[in-house]
Parts: C-alpha cells; sequence; structure tokens
C-alpha cells in the first residue's frame, strides 16, 4: 500500500520515466534486417560473373557466384548502396562486370556509332527514293508507273538492251 | 579399323572434290561439256562417300569405341542409343563433320535436276559449292580430325594421333566423358542441325549468284531459280532460332529465352540479311531494282554463316557455347576474308551490267516499304555486329574487356523492330510501282479502327499503363487485323465469284498464289511471336526465397508451396534433387511442378531443369536453386511469371505452316501444258 502522497509521487515519476524511455530509445538495438534474396538478385542482376563469360550474376549456377551474392548480401546488411556495390565489383574484378561498358574513351563508340550507321543507312534509302533528281525537288507521291517494261525472258533481256543502246545513240 | 576407312574415305572426298574443282575450271576454260560433267559427277560421288564416312562415326559412337578421342569426349557407357547418335554434333570435329555432309548432300541435289536451261551456271554453281566442301574437308582431315586415337608411346606418354608412332601402343579408357549435360534435351538434339540445314541451304543462292556474276547473266534468273532453296533455308534457320531459344527457356534456368550471347547473335545475323534478302529479291522480280543491293546482301549472308559457323565452334568469343575451343578461328577468318574480296570483286566488275530498270518515285509503293524494311533489317545487323566486335576492338586496343550485354541490344534494337512491325502492317496494303496516301487510307481506316479498339480493351481489362507494351499490343493488333482484313477481302470477293464455300476460297485463293498467302501466315506467326516476346520482357516478375517444408512464396496472385524434396541416384549416372511444388491462386489449387537438379558424375556438371506450368496467359516457372541435405533447414527457389510465353512456341508453328504454304511447288506451266497437248493429240482412245 502506498504510505504517503511523496511515494506516490515517486511512484508517478519512475512509471513516467520508465514510459518516455521505452518511447525514445532509438531502435538502434535491433540489428538492420537482411537483406531478401530479391534485393540481392536487384542488383546481381545487373552484374555479369567475373569468371564465367557472359553469364549474369543473378542466375550463375557456380559456388563462385553464390559467394559473389552473398558478398552483396552483406554489403547491403552493412548499408551500401547498389552503385557503391556495383563500383566495389568493378575495382575488384574490371569493368567487364558491368552489363553495359562505362561511357568513357574508346567505350563511346559503341554508343556513337550504331546511331551513325544507322543514319547512313537513312540518307542512302533517302537517296534512292528521291531517284537521280536533284536535291531540292519535292517527292511527288503520285506518279505514273514506270514506263519500261520488265524483261520476261532472256530474249527481251537483248532487246532491252538494244533499246538502250538506240537510245543512247539518239541522245548523243 | 573403321576408324581408319572413316578416315580414309573423307581424304579420298577430299581429293575428289579438288578434282571436282579443277575439272569445273578446266571445262569452263575449254568449253568442254564433258569436263563439266566430269565435274557434276564427281560433285555427285561425294555425297555417297561423305555418308560412308559419317555412318562410320556414327558406329564408332554407338559401339563405345573409347580409344578414338571423339568418341570419348562426348558419349559414355549410361548414355541412351538415340543420344549417342545426336553426340555426332555434340562437338566439334562431328559437327564439322555433319556440316560436310550437309553441303554435300545439297549440292547434290541441286547438281541432280536437269541443266538444259541454265547449262552456263551449272560449272560456276559446282565450283562455289565444292570451295566450300573443300574447306570444312580441310579442316576437317588437317586440324579437328574425329578419327584420331589415343596412343601410350614407349616413353609413357598419351597422344592424340591418327597414325601412331613406332611402337605406340593403343590405349582404351575404360568408358567415356559423356554428352555435356546441357545437351541431352529435345530442343538441343535438333537445333544444331536446323541452324546447319540453314546455313548450309544458304550456300546454294549464293553460289548461282556468284555463277551469275562470272557469266553475266545478271538478270533475275538466278533470283527464280534458287527462290525455293532461300526460304527453305530462311525457314531452317529460323526453326534453329526458335529451338535455341526454347531450349535456353526450358535449360539453362534464367527464366528467359535470349541472353544476347555472341554465339546467339552469331546465329541471328545471317537471319537478319537472309530476311532483308527474302523481301528484296521481289523488289527485282517485280520492278528490276535493287540488283547490285541483291548480290551484296546474298553476299553478305554467305560470309555471315561461314561467321556464324566459325563463331560458335572457334570459342574466339566464348560463352555459354564454350564448350568449343581450338585452333581453327584464324583459318575461318582467312576463309572469310578471301571469298568476301572476291565476291565483291566479281561484283564491282559487272557493276555497269546490275543498273536499275528504272526508278522508286512513290513513297508508299510496296518497293518502297520494302526499302525501309531493309534499311531496319541492316541496322539491327549493323548493331548486332558491332556489339559483338566491340568486346574484342577493346581488348585489342586496350587491354580492357567489357561486355556488351542485353540492355545495349535491347534500347538499340527495340525501336527497329517495332518500325519492322509497323511495315508488317502497312506493306500488304501498298501496291508494286505506286501508291499513294489516299489508296492507302481506304483500306487502313478499318483495321485502324478495329485495333485501336482492341487495344483500348486490353489495356482497360488488363490495366496496362507502360507506353512501350501498349505501343507494341497495337502493333501487334494492328498487323494482324490488317493480314486477316486482307485475306477477308480476298475471300469474300472470291467467293462471289465463284460460290465457293468459305474453306474451298481458303484454299484456293493460298494455291494460287503461295508466296503471298504463305507470307500473310508468316506474318501472323511473327505477331504472334511478338506478343510472347511484349509479355515476357515487359511484364516478367520474379522473386527467390528460401522456404521450410509448407511455407511459400508469393508472386503476382499466385502462391507456390514447397510440398517435399527427394535425393536420388538414377541407373544413368547422375544425381537427382527433386523438390515437389504446388502452385495456387486466390487458394484454387493449380498445377504440382517438380522442379529438380541433375548432377552428372562423369561430367561433374550440374544442370537445373525448372518446373514449368503453362497457359495462353501465363507461365509459372520455378527453380531449384539449392537445398540443405538435412531437410529441417529448407530449399531455396527461384519463381519467375512469365506472361504471354506460349505465344512464342505457337507463333513458331504457324511460322513452319506458312513457309510450308509460300514454298510449296506450284504446278509447272511447261509440264501442264504438255499434258494438255498430249490430251488434245490423243483422239479417243477408251
Amino acid at each position: 500500500m502506498l504510505k504517503s502522497r511523496r511515494e506516490i509521487i515517486a511512484l508517478a515519476v519512475l512509471g513516467l520515466t520508465l514510459a518516455l524511455a521505452f518511447v525514445f530509445t532509438p531502435p538502434v538495438l535491433a540489428q538492420q534486417p537482411t537483406p531478401s534474396d530479391d534485393q540481392v538478385n536487384a542488383i546481381a542482376h545487373q552484374l555479369y560473373c567475373p569468371v564465367c563469360e557472359n553469364v549474369p550474376l543473378d542466375v550463375c549456377p557456380t559456388q563462385a557466384c553464390a559467394q559473389w551474392r552473398e558478398l552483396i548480401r552483406e554489403k547491403l546488411a552493412a548499408g551500401w548502396s547498389e552503385q557503391q556495390i556495383k563500383n566495389y565489383f568493378v575495382a575488384q574484378y574490371g569493368e567487364r562486370v558491368l552489363a553495359a561498358p562505362p561511357r568513357r574513351g574508346l567505350n563511346w563508340l559503341v554508343y556513337i556509332l550504331p546511331p551513325l550507321f544507322i543514319l547512313g543507312g537513312v540518307y542512302l534509302v533517302y537517296r534512292v527514293l528521291r531517284g537521280s533528281r536533284p536535291a531540292g525537288a519535292a517527292a511527288t507521291p503520285l506518279s505514273p508507273p514506270p514506263a519500261t517494261p520488265q524483261p520476261l525472258s532472256p530474249d527481251d533481256e537483248y532487246l532491252r538492251r538494244v533499246e538502250e543502246e538506240l537510245r543512247k545513240r539518239e541522245q548523243a | 579399323m573403321l576408324a581408319n576407312f572413316g578416315f580414309g574415305v573423307l581424304v579420298i572426298t577430299f581429293l575428289l572434290s579438288l578434282y571436282g574443282i579443277g575439272a569445273a575450271v578446266w571445262g569452263i576454260h575449254r568449253k568442254s561439256p564433258t569436263w563439266v560433267d566430269s565435274a557434276r559427277a564427281a560433285m555427285m560421288l561425294t555425297w555417297p562417300l561423305i555418308t560412308l564416312s559419317a555412318l562410320s562415326l556414327i558406329v564408332l559412337l554407338l559401339t563405345n569405341q573409347f580409344q578414338v578421342n571423339f568418341v570419348y569426349q562426348v558419349t559414355s557407357r549410361s548414355m541412351p542409343l538415340y543420344l549417342k547418335i545426336t553426340a555426332l554434333w555434340g562437338g566439334q570435329e562431328g559437327s564439322l563433320v555433319f556440316w560436310s555432309w550437309l553441303m554435300s548432300s545439297f549440292a547434290s541435289a541441286v547438281t541432280l535436276r536437269k541443266w538444259e536451261r541454265d547449262r552456263e551456271f551449272l560449272p560456276w554453281v559446282i565450283i562455289v559449292a565444292l570451295v566450300t566442301l573443300t574447306f570444312f574437308l580441310g579442316l576437317v582431315i588437317f586440324v579437328e580430325n574425329p578419327f584420331a586415337r589415343y596412343w601410350q608411346t614407349p616413353g609413357g606418354q598419351t597422344i592424340i594421333a591418327m597414325i601412331p608412332p613406332a611402337g605406340a601402343t593403343a590405349l582404351i579408357p575404360p568408358d567415356g566423358n559423356g554428352l555435356n549435360p546441357l545437351l541431352r534435351h529435345p530442343g538441343m538434339i535438333a537445333h544444331p542441325p536446323m541452324l546447319y540445314l540453314g546455313f548450309v541451304s544458304f550456300v546454294i543462292p549464293y553460289s548461282f549468284a556468284i555463277a551469275a556474276l562470272v557469266t553475266g547473266r545478271t538478270d533475275d534468273r538466278w533470283i527464280r531459280l534458287t527462290r525455293r532453296w532461300t526460304l527453305v533455308a530462311w525457314l531452317f534457320l529460323s526453326i534453329g532460332l526458335v529451338l535455341g531459344m526454347r531450349w535456353a527457356y526450358d535449360v539453362l534456368g534464367w527464366g528467359g529465352y535470349w541472353g544476347w550471347d555472341p554465339v546467339e547473335i552469331a546465329a541471328l545475323m545471317p537471319w537478319l540479311s537472309g530476311t532483308a534478302f527474302l523481301h528484296s529479291v521481289m523488289i527485282q522480280e517485280k520492278r528490276g531494282l535493287m540488283k547490285r543491293w541483291n548480290m551484296i546482301l546474298i553476299i553478305l549472308t554467305y560470309d555471315l554463316v561461314i561467321f556464324g559457323t566459325f563463331l560458335t565452334r572457334s570459342g574466339v568469343l566464348s560463352s555459354v557455347h564454350a564448350f568449343a575451343q581450338s585452333s581453327i578461328g584464324p583459318l575461318f577468318f582467312g576463309f572469310i576474308g578471301l571469298t568476301f574480296i572476291i565476291s565483291l570483286a566479281l561484283l564491282l566488275y559487272r557493276w555497269n551490267d546490275l543498273r536499275s530498270e528504272g526508278e522508286m518515285n512513290s513513297l508508299l509503293s510496296r518497293e518502297s516499304l520494302f526499302l525501309l524494311n531493309n534499311l531496319l533489317f541492316m541496322s539491327i545487323l549493323a548493331v548486332c555486329f558491332w556489339g559483338v566486335i566491340y568486346p574484342l576492338i577493346s581488348e585489342l586496343f586496350t587491354g580492357q574487356k567489357v561486355t556488351v550485354g542485353p540492355p545495349f541490344y535491347q534500347s538499340t534494337t527495340g525501336p527497329l523492330f517495332a518500325g519492322l512491325l509497323l511495315l508488317m502492317g502497312i506493306a500488304p496494303l501498298s501496291a508494286w510501282g505506286h501508291s499513294s496516301m489516299k489508296l492507302l487510307g481506304r483500306h487502313i481506316l478499318k483495321p485502324l479502327v478495329f485495333s485501336l479498339v482492341l487495344l483500348a480493351v486490353a489495356a482497360f481489362w488488363l490495366k496496362v499503363t507502360l507506353w512501350a507494351a501498349l505501343l507494341g499490343f497495337w502493333l501487334v493488333a494492328f498487323v494482324g487485323s490488317v493480314t486477316l482484313y486482307e485475306y477477308g477481302r480476298a475471300v469474300l470477293a472470291r467467293r462471289r465469284a465463284t460460290r465457293e464455300n468459305l474453306l474451298a476460297a481458303l484454299w484456293h485463293l493460298a494455291a494460287r498464289n503461295r508466296r503471298r498467302y504463305g507470307g500473310y501466315i508468316i506474318h501472323l506467326g511473327v505477331i504472334m511471336m511478338a506478343l510472347g516476346v511484349i509479355g515476357i520482357d515487359m511484364f516478367q516478375t520474379q522473386t527467390q526465397g528460401t522456404l521450410k517444408q509448407g511455407q511459400s512464396l508469393q508472386l503476382d496472385g499466385y502462391t507456390i508451396t514447397y510440398n517435399s524434396l527427394a535425393v536420388f541416384d538414377t541407373n544413368d549416372n547422375r544425381n537427382v534433387a527433386r523438390a515437389v511444388v504446388s502452385v495456387s491462386k486466390d487458394g484454387r489449387f493449380l498445377a504440382e511442378l517438380h522442379p529438380r537438379r541433375d548432377y552428372y558424375y562423369e561430367s561433374q556438371q550440374p544442370m537445373t531443369i525448372p518446373g514449368l506450368r503453362t497457359t495462353l496467359a501465363d507461365d509459372i516457372y520455378v527453380i531449384l536453386v539449392d537445398w540443405q541435405p538435412i531437410s529441417a533447414q529448407g530449399a531455396t527457389f527461384k519463381v519467375y511469371h512469365n506472361p504471354l510465353v506460349l505465344w512464342m512456341w505457337l507463333g513458331g508453328i504457324v511460322f513452319i505452316l506458312g513457309t510450308l504454304v509460300a514454298a510449296w511447288p506450284e504446278p509447272d506451266p511447261e509440264a501442264a501444258i504438255e499434258r494438255v497437248k498430249r490430251r488434245a493429240t490423243a483422239p479417243a482412245r477408251a
């Protein structure tokens, strides 16, 4: 039984302090939850096995790759970011662990040459479609079918060449 | 004994093909049909000889002759019979023998036909085919000999040789290594032969193209003669690629079907130029345009075919296929370089004879759309080639190895493939010669509206918001609508004219214009495959977790529960860990799956086989990643949810049907005329 008012106050203060202690204690006592397999795989998916050729790290079945995935798990648990983990692997095993060559130096060619080539192709197609007309002439979407008949057999082929020769002579 | 016989026959074949080349050249030089006929006979004789050699190799494989190096490498006592036969293409040396056998078969088939009309092509076709054959036979005889055996020298050394050094005794291992476990799958049994069939068949149109260039017959005769070969070659290459995708899906355990691996790309590249070629030759046939370009395309396809074989076989760019490594790289490279330079030189020689017979003056005509089609295919080819070559260049110039992986290929080729789909929708509506927005517009309206309606339904029902997926679905719906609309219009028109029933009208239409309607069916197959690709590439989800017995993983509404695990040895020398999992959705049981891990003792290689539940809507794909031997701890599973994947395989089948329709022989008009004449001149004989 509570003896006096002082004891009641002391008890209340104790109770309040304990309550506040529970409320304000930061949860630093609890460990970081272990990163799930999915979190590990999300990063491993963007990396390539450093020893087996062209096998992504998340599907590689070898023991070595399993250990590398555990390494990713440890680093995630220690609070490393995705970029930090990737940089670590690059520093350890070289740029081949990345899925695409990093954009610097000679590697710029990887990203620049294909679009250039495609543009070159587009230009060639443009030239063919415009025919040999001078640049600037508008392309007419409607035009009569060409007058030259198709060669039906080797004989017609000769005929066509004779016609062409005659035409050349006429123009000369 | 049999090994010596097999090797001896191969050497004779090699000498015979050299003779054939010489006889053909001499026959051309002396304008002597006798010498050309002799070359033709030599060509056809190579076939029974190579068959004998290949059969000897197969017999060696079947009878466990492990003193032969190749037999040791790819078979073992515990392998079933059918696998021992297919082991012929399970290794480097046997594959090259198989390639040579196919080359001889096709070249003989071509030289069998009647040659009255195109006699001047014959010697050159023989020469090109025999040069290719000689190259591969040379590789087998001098570098990659499947008949070489193990010997023990008096000094105790083990060597592999055809002819033993003095005093050496034969060494006979008690058992073989066994076929690589990855190759013991039905898809893998058919995949190499199909690819090789495709590769080798493309040599035939190429040889006719060279013949046309040399003889000056630069009209489209060479194209018409090889039209069916090209289509069949393209079909086999396509089947080979689809089988490879199915194999990767079933056996490699990535949950995917294409990894943008250098060897996959090596087989894709000739397919890309081959498909461009298939379309582009139609421009030459209809309008007499693009003659030089067609030559360039077929030369490119030939060299890409050899390059593809080279990449798979030489291990220069190693990958998942890295079980084939050897020193034949430089030889292949030299052959490709030489043939490329000579072919280009011939093309330049005939450059002026290949002038176009007109112009493309209508942007929306079928020939311009085919030209755009070619542009897109060539762009994809350029991207692929560059991505495959760049790691070598980087290593050469900077010493730094890099990986050019899926992100590069997907972001660059994705839009290009989408463009091709769009063209597939517009081209059937356009006409040869000229077309206009008005003309196209009239016919495009109904399919366009229909496809937009389908898209809206799909988007709302399936709650799709990803814009790339929406675009993809619309393209699929659009192409499907246009193709079916074109077919439907033609069928209705025919019915009005002939009053046939629907099925008869469909049949007769296709029979009358096999190439067009076969082509439409192939395009339908392509969009079915595109549907599968969109589903798995854009909507795949996965999860992984370690489960105790009775626990479950959740993915997209599916529940995958781990029931039990059994580990046992089988009688064909492997250790199997087999898990039982059940798949349910919304509380309803759907299927029991058995993902397992096979470990092959002989080759010390593991293989994961997923448990697969397939429906039209999606696949549930479960892999057993790991397990603890004492079952208390549990097992680790990886689960993939792959929407729409089944459409890929169904599309592949439709593809094949379409090509059969397109390639089906049409009744020979000359034979029909003969028949009519005979009937007319033979009075009532009844």
